[in-house]
């Protein structure tokens, strides 16, 4: 078969751009390296709907960020995705920092940030009573706004995979030609055919870029981790929304946010790595954040800690995104150095990459069949979320609804099936995890994984050993009698 | 000569010395406070013996699953691999009772291993 | 729905608290047991070793033969037993919602409930152990549950890091099983694991116990590779001392880090919590701070011997019953129990005196190692009340002390509103 368009990397650029050409009559597939959706930045963030008023004015970056925003609390709307629109404060904690407020409010102002407004101590302490009383005030943004970032991301691929949408995962490009008419990208072992092209390869898109034949390309990326601590739910309730430093004061840009799932985050640290693939935490960075989040709220205690992790973004060696059609090659589309806000522009970026598409010569059409929600029969709802009277129902229909899998985040047997079974089947331990929360509580897996993982051997007809835990060689379990 | 050990008996685990001669024959326990320690304290010194505790795998309605297993008493130290050999290779059909002989004569003449577990 | 007891947990807590209180007189219909696992027993289903009951029923038996005792018990009391069930809500009057595929969602109501939900295990998470985050991390009940349940093997070389007694248990579980383990690691200069458990689950196999050393870094992209592994400074909060780090290749690295009592629902109820148990403050009667809820097992605190949560248990089981069938006094007087030098914490920590009590036992945890020690209870003005020499105690096992008649009479009759508890090197 060949495809209209091809996409490269299932991340949230990626996989927005997928559904909306899946609205559209053209045919479309996106090739993934890694097993899932959402596996580069889009997973690993600080899960920040951001306003816009960092963006410099007048870049593309600055006008994606602040549609993006507006858009992306729509399609958490349609897809069923939680989202808090909780707002955001740059906490000043000097009168230079004050100076700093001002000068982002401006640039929020020329960038059309709505209902900005610089706030006093007194006012922001009543809004946050846990921040440290050394702050100066803040630099309030009511539009921003936390969501689950893989949460929309597979909402938006399920939706995608819905209407039509082909999904090849664990397929690293290693190779592309063109023949005149069509695009052949290549693992090594299997070939995708399509006419057009998009290059969302997030932190490997400058060297996709070569691979696809661009000479002298412009862009680089600099992989870049930053390290995270999520503390537990008892925890959720210290901060009312996001609270960021100063960019130009003390703590390094560190965060401490409420999650939409009710934990509290604090995080990241900023640094420039060698090898894209080191997802690692280190004590230095986990007591660095720490001490920066400290510095916003006195009271943040490590000892409620349920999990660390890293994420790694792609910084690029210009400040706006690069999304432009290749000068040299045919047919090929590139977005690269879409760095932060990339989550938050991405629904804004995917609607552009659709209008590159146009100038480039695609034809695309509104579809009459299109399917608005994740699944032909609407948005499954977890249990959790469910009314009493839901639940009742629920457990009536399918009794497997009524056996609680993850006790510390109360998912069920029911959901996790109907997680294995879904459009993007989730097939490891993790796609579950990630799906249905299982295993993301307090305990982390201690009870609900080995269920979890014979859940995903019954209905996938495999066996345990065959299981893993993120695809490659995750696997959890060996044979008794193997060496 | 003398040994320190630690009785394993119940989970007191009380710290014990024990003398013996040329030939291994004890000739004084001290630090235990029963008489089963003295009683372990000569075993561990001429043939040191454990009870084996392992699984065995059962065919059952709700298909496969793990049957918990004994050693009707304590086997010798040296022949615990040898043991768990064997018990690896074993399979059993339910219904399985607690107490249940799995194997007869294991390892040694008149020990069984027994099932821990109904599975019905 | 309604029931006279509500019991939340159907493990050797569970189990052993509503034969109890059937036994005391309750008639079995009254009483409903909400179990969330696929059948009753709790976590000594999976604990296939050897080594309890020794105190209950005088011969050693597996975790699995202790749990049917029970099981068994139970069954021919016809208690019924709701299995696949997990309550998502307890409130302080008592209100109880729960799930299971046979009762489907549900609403209930009890005149008492006994909480006996077990305890979990610490993860790595609440360790902060930095490095990557590849399959191979287990904690050592889940790799208990894998091999011993599920029949599959988590690893072959392993590191574990932790001497509680679990971990200790799989050492030898996992080297009988054919795996290697290299080491294992104790951030504490003693183990937390009873001392026979260190002869017959280490020192059979050879396994090298490292005293005062964690683990420093976790690596390894998709399946653990290795851990480093580094002597920490007692003198210095326990931080690892540079130079001192070891780099061992292994696939596998399990954590037997200690043991939290699972009390989400006591939380959710409002029942005040005691900061040290991480459990429910109560009475001699195991009774919390809310009315009618009662706290038994490792949900209480965490108990070294199956066989003391049986008789703990049981304690809660019979006081839930002559509550629910009105035979309970009113409290005289309310004494609290302090914890005092050398001591971490004590169960109860408030004895309720009422008209007939004849005695009170008092459980103990010590803070340390120590040899031959004096364990004393002294009123608040520091009169001694009893004493008891022991040869030896250290913080992973259980001490008790029983507060006999006569003391009890005294105290009630005393000015004092609390005793210590506290030990003479």
């Amino acid at each position: 078969m060949i495809y209209d368009v091809l996409i490269i990397g299932a991340g949230v650029t990626g996989v927005m751009t997928a559904r909306l050409l899946s609205a559209k009559n053209c045919t479309t597939a996106v090739v993934e390296a890694e097993c899932d959706v959402a596996m580069g930045a889009t997973r690993a963030n600080s899960a920040i709907v951001h306003a816009g008023y960092d963006c410099k004015p007048g870049t593309l970056k600055a006008k994606l960020n602040v549609r993006g925003n507006r858009l992306m609390k729509e399609l958490c709307a349609q897809l069923d995705v939680p989202i808090r629109c909780c707002g955001s404060h740059v906490v000043a904690f000097s009168e230079d920092d004050m100076t700093t407020l001002r000068e982002l409010y401006d640039k929020g102002a020329a960038n059309g940030v709505p209902d900005m407004r610089i706030i006093s101590k007194e006012e922001l302490l009543k809004m946050e009573p846990n921040v440290s009383d050394k702050a100066f005030g803040s630099l309030w943004a009511p539009t921003a706004a936390i969501t689950c970032p893989y949460g929309i991301c597979i909402a938006a691929a399920e939706n995608a995979a819905t209407n039509g949408v082909d999904f090849f995962f664990n397929f690293r490009v290693n190779g592309a030609s063109y023949n005149g008419e069509t695009w052949q990208i290549t693992n090594g072992t299997n070939t995708v055919e399509a006419r057009y092209v998009i290059n969302c390869a997030g932190v490997n898109s400058d060297k996709t870029a070569q691979l696809l034949g661009e000479r002298d390309f412009p862009i680089s990326i600099t992989p870049r981790r930053g390290e995270y601590i999520v503390m537990d739910k008892i925890c959720g309730k210290m901060a009312n929304s996001t609270l960021f430093v100063c960019p130009s004061g003390r703590g390094k840009g560190i965060l401490v946010s409420p999650t939409v799932d009710g934990n509290l985050l604090i995080g990241p640290n900023a640094y420039h790595i060698d090898d894209p693939d080191d997802k690692s935490t280190t004590a230095d960075g986990l007591a660095e954040i720490t001490e920066g989040a400290k510095l916003l709220m006195p009271s943040v205690d490590t000892r409620n800690a349920i999990t660390s992790f890293s994420g790694v973004r792609s910084t690029p060696n210009i400040y706006d995104y690069y999304i432009k059609i290749s000068d040299g090659l045919p047919h090929v589309i590139h977005a690269v150095g879409v760095e932060s806000p990339g989550f938050a522009s991405s629904p804004a970026t995917a609607e552009y990459l659709a209008e590159l598409l146009v100038d480039a010569g695609l034809t695309l059409t509104d579809r009459d069949d299109y399917i608005p929600t994740r699944r032909a029969d609407g948005n499954h709802k977890h249990f959790n979320d469910m009314t009493p009277e839901e639940k009742t129902e629920a457990i009536r229909r399918n009794p497997a609804y009524g056996k609680i899998v993850c006790r510390c985040e109360t998912v069920t047997e029911g959901d996790l099936i109907d997680a294995i079974i879904s459009p993007i089947p989730a097939v490891t331990v993790d796609m579950l995890k990630r799906r249905t929360r299982a295993g993301m509580g307090r305990c982390q897996g201690g009870f609900c994984s080995p269920r979890a993982a014979v859940l995903i051997a019954e209905h996938t007809n495999s066996t345990l050993d065959k299981v893993t835990k993120s695809g490659g060689g995750s696997w959890i379990v060996t044979k008794r009698d193997s060496e | 000569m003398k040994k320190e050990l630690t009785c394993v008996v119940c989970p007191a685990g009380c710290r014990m010395t024990a003398e013996f001669d040329d030939t291994g024959k004890i000739i004084s326990v001290t630090g235990n406070t029963c008489p089963r320690g003295k009683t372990y304290a000569e075993s561990e010194l001429t043939n040191p013996v454990r009870t084996l505790t392992s699984t065995v795998a059962a065919k059952s309605k709700d298909g496969c699953v793990m049957i918990p297993v004994k050693t009707s008493k304590p086997i010798p130290k040296g022949a615990m691999l040898e043991a768990m050999e064997i018990i690896r290779g074993l399979t059993v059909t339910a219904p399985v009772k607690v107490g249940d002989v799995i194997s007869a004569d294991f390892i040694e003449e008149g020990t069984n291993l027994i099932a821990c577990k109904t599975v019905l | 729905m309604h029931k006279k007891i509500i019991i939340i947990g159907g493990g050797p807590a569970g189990l052993a608290a509503a034969c109890a209180a059937v036994e005391a007189g309750v008639s079995n219909e009254d009483v409903l047991i909400l179990e969330r696992d696929r059948e009753p027993g709790g976590i000594l289903n999976q604990c296939i070793h050897a080594g309890f009951g020794l105190h209950r029923f005088g011969e050693e038996l597996t975790g699995p033969e202790y749990a049917e005792r029970y099981i068994e018990k139970a069954r021919a009391l016809n208690i019924p037993i709701a299995l696949n069930c997990m309550v998502l809500s307890l409130s302080s009057d008592r209100r109880v919602t729960f799930v299971s595929p046979e009762y489907g969602y549900t609403e209930a109501t009890a005149d008492a409930v006994i909480l006996a939900m077990g305890c979990r295990e610490r993860t790595r998470g609440a360790l902060n152990i930095p490095g990557s985050r590849p399959s191979g991390i287990f904690t050592a009940g889940t790799a208990q549950r894998y091999i011993n349940i599920e029949g599959y093997m988590p690893g072959r070389r392993v590191v574990i890091l932790g001497s509680g007694d679990i971990g200790l248990i799989m050492a030898r579980r996992m080297t009988l099983e054919g795996a290697k383990v290299l080491s294992v690691c104790e951030i504490m200069p003693y183990s937390g694991g009873l001392q026979r458990n260190i002869v017959q689950c280490l020192d059979d196999f050879g396994i090298p116990l490292r005293l005062s050393y964690t683990v420093t870094e976790i690596r390894g992209r998709d399946r653990v590779e290795g851990v480093t592994i580094a002597k920490v400074d007692e003198a210095n909060g326990r931080r690892p001392i540079p130079g001192t780090e070891e780099y061992i290749e292994c696939d596998t690295l399990l954590l037997s880090v200690g043991l939290i009592p699972e009390n989400e629902l006591t939380r959710g109820a409002g029942v005040p919590i005691d900061r040290t148990t991480n459990g429910a403050r109560v009475n001699q009667f195991r009774e919390t701070g809310a009315e009618g809820i009662y706290a038994c097992g490792n949900v209480l605190h965490v108990h070294d011997l199956v066989d003391y949560v049986s008789e703990e248990a049981a304690i809660a089981g019979i006081a839930a019953a002559n509550k629910v069938l009105g035979r309970t006094g009113g409290t005289l007087k309310s004494i609290e129990v302090k914890p005092g030098h050398g001591v971490r914490y004590t169960i109860p920590q408030r004895i309720d005196l009422t008209e007939n009590e004849d005695s009170v036992r008092i459980f103990f945890r010590v803070t340390d190692v120590f040899k031959k020690v004096r364990f004393i209870i002294a009123d608040e003005d520091g009169n001694i009340l009893m004493k008891k020499v022991k040869s030896g105690a250290a913080p992973g096992e259980m001490e008790s002390l029983e507060l006999k008649g006569d003391i009890i009479k005294a105290l009630a009759q005393s000015e004092t509103a609390c005793v210590n508890v506290y030990l003479e090197e």
